[in-house]
């Protein structure tokens, strides 16, 4: 079998792809859709810069075949509104950029479920993405930044 | 390479008993890593479970906490029963991976796995967990502690798939999870322990160090006749039985013999008077 057909939404327009068996939904994004904000690190799940919402969670997309979205909902970087980065260039969560796509996704997961932090603290939810620039510091006060604006609001 | 995607249970487990060469895939969290590199594996057939949504959900029933075949790690984490009942199974869970492992890491993923590693296996295993096998043969069920005969050798033929994991609901006094590796998160194990106490006695279980995951039926025998330790040095005569560690990247044998001894002997200090 050389290709499989696969539909699912991609930041919410519905997609009918046929793709090789062996894509990863990584790459489905990047080089079939042309959103390249999802980025690679590190290909065996440990940097989390690939990381999108399948279904609502986090997953990292190096480790999912394209083929095993059918009929699931895909959000990438992109879908996000550029106003969800404020707090992260206000407070020094991003230098290179190059895990950024990734950490905003774990971010706006927390943002958008605050009750995640009932059982769970930012570190561990975000202990998936891995930065070599910031520290960390930058990344976990933004997102407590971004949680305090959207109670306000 | 072709990845088939069965709708059904039936279908699924109608393609395995055809095909025994295909390679379920749930999570993808072992069988994906570096996988444009991995050629070797993109020659196979892959069975795909993510359309199979009968094994999706965990149930409760009056006797058991059931797990279906693709229950995740997240599933059982974000279940505030699972916290109360089984605490062990979501503080494993919890240090599986970070959460992106979690939501896509299957609890049967990580029993076929089979990686002396395994985090979800020892907690599995203290709670007395049967593995429930089907083919169109018909269902098995394995009690977990019997499932691994060797490194990577268990008891599952290959038109098997787990269904489910039928874990029993018991009253338990005491519980202990413990996991040590490098960082908290993103490590894999250097030595891990889970240990429980009910009405059927003590179930001591450790990972990373013996070829499968294993249960500690020497330290169990110790501590069902109260031999008395007053320092972690005294589960040695124990544990010299139970298992066989041993040095590579990530430990050493030593290493990892005398964290387990200070692990069981911190922990279970408190709660039995025999060790003081
Ligand atoms: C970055 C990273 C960190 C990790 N950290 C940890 C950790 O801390 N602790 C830990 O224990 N593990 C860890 N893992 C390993 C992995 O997440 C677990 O073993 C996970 O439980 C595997 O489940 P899966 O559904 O992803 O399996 P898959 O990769 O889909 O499959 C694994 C194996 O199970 C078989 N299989 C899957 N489902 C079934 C079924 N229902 N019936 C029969 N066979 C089946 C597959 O054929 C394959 O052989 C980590 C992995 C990564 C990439
Ligand atoms: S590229 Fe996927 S986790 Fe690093
Ligand atoms: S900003 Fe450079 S890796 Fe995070």
């Amino acid at each position: 079998m050389d290709s499989v057909s696969v539909s699912f939404t991609l930041n919410g327009e519905p997609q009918g792809l046929t793709v090789p068996p062996a894509e990863r939904l990584l790459g489905t994004p990047r080089y079939r859709v042309g959103l390249t904000g999802t980025k690679e690190g590190c290909g065996e799940g440990e940097c989390g810069a690939c990381t999108v919402h399948l279904d609502g969670l986090p997953v990292n997309s190096c480790l999912v075949l394209t083929a095993q979205v059918r009929g699931q909902s895909v959000e990438t970087v992109e879908s996000r509104k550029p106003d969800t980065l404020e707090p992260f260039l206000a407070g020094g969560a991003t230098q290179c950029g190059a895990c950024t796509p990734g950490v905003v996704m774990a971010a706006s997961w927390i943002l958008e479920h605050p009750e995640l932090l009932r059982t769970h603290n930012t570190r561990e939810l975000m202990a998936g993405n891995l930065c070599r620039c910031t520290g960390y510091d930058g990344i976990v006060d933004s997102v407590t930044a971004a949680l305090t604006r959207n109670r306000r609001a | 390479m072709s990845v088939l995607s069965p709708g059904t249970l039936g279908e699924a487990l109608g393609i395995l008993a055809k095909d025994h060469a295909a390679t379920p895939l749930s999570g993808g969290t072992d069988l994906l890593v570096h996988w444009p590199v991995r050629l070797e594996a993109h020659e196979r057939t892959y069975l795909d479970l993510s359309g199979v949504n009968e094994l999706k959900a965990h149930t409760w029933t009056k006797r058991d906490l059931v797990l279906g075949g693709r229950t995740t790690y997240w599933d059982i984490v974000g279940d505030s029963q699972a916290a109360r009942e089984f605490p062990l199974l979501v503080a494993a869970a919890r240090v599986v991976g970070a959460i992106q492992i979690q939501t896509r890491g299957t609890w049967a993923g990580n029993i076929v796995n089979a990686s002396p590693a395994a985090d979800g296996v020892p907690a599995l295993m203290a709670y007395g967990a049967v593995v429930v096998l089907e083919s169109t043969a018909g269902r098995e069920e394995v009690p977990l502690d019997r499932f691994y005969q060797g490194y990577k050798k268990m008891s599952r033929r290959p038109d098997q798939l787990i269904v489910a994991i039928r874990i029993p609901r018991r009253s338990y006094d005491v519980q202990v999870f413990q996991k040590v590796g490098s960082r908290r998160a993103q490590a894999i194990t250097k030595v891990g322990l889970a240990i429980t106490r009910s009405d059927l006695g003590w179930r001591v279980v450790a990972n990373s160090v013996a070829p499968t995951v294993c249960r500690c039926h020497a330290v169990e025998h110790m501590l069902e006749s109260k031999v008395p330790v007053s320092s972690p040095d005294g589960f040695f005569q124990g544990l010299e039985r139970d298992i066989s560690p041993i040095d590579d990247i990530r430990s050493t044998a030593e290493y990892r013999k005398i964290v387990l001894s200070r692990l069981i002997y911190f922990e279970l200090r408190g709660a039995c008077d025999w060790i003081t």
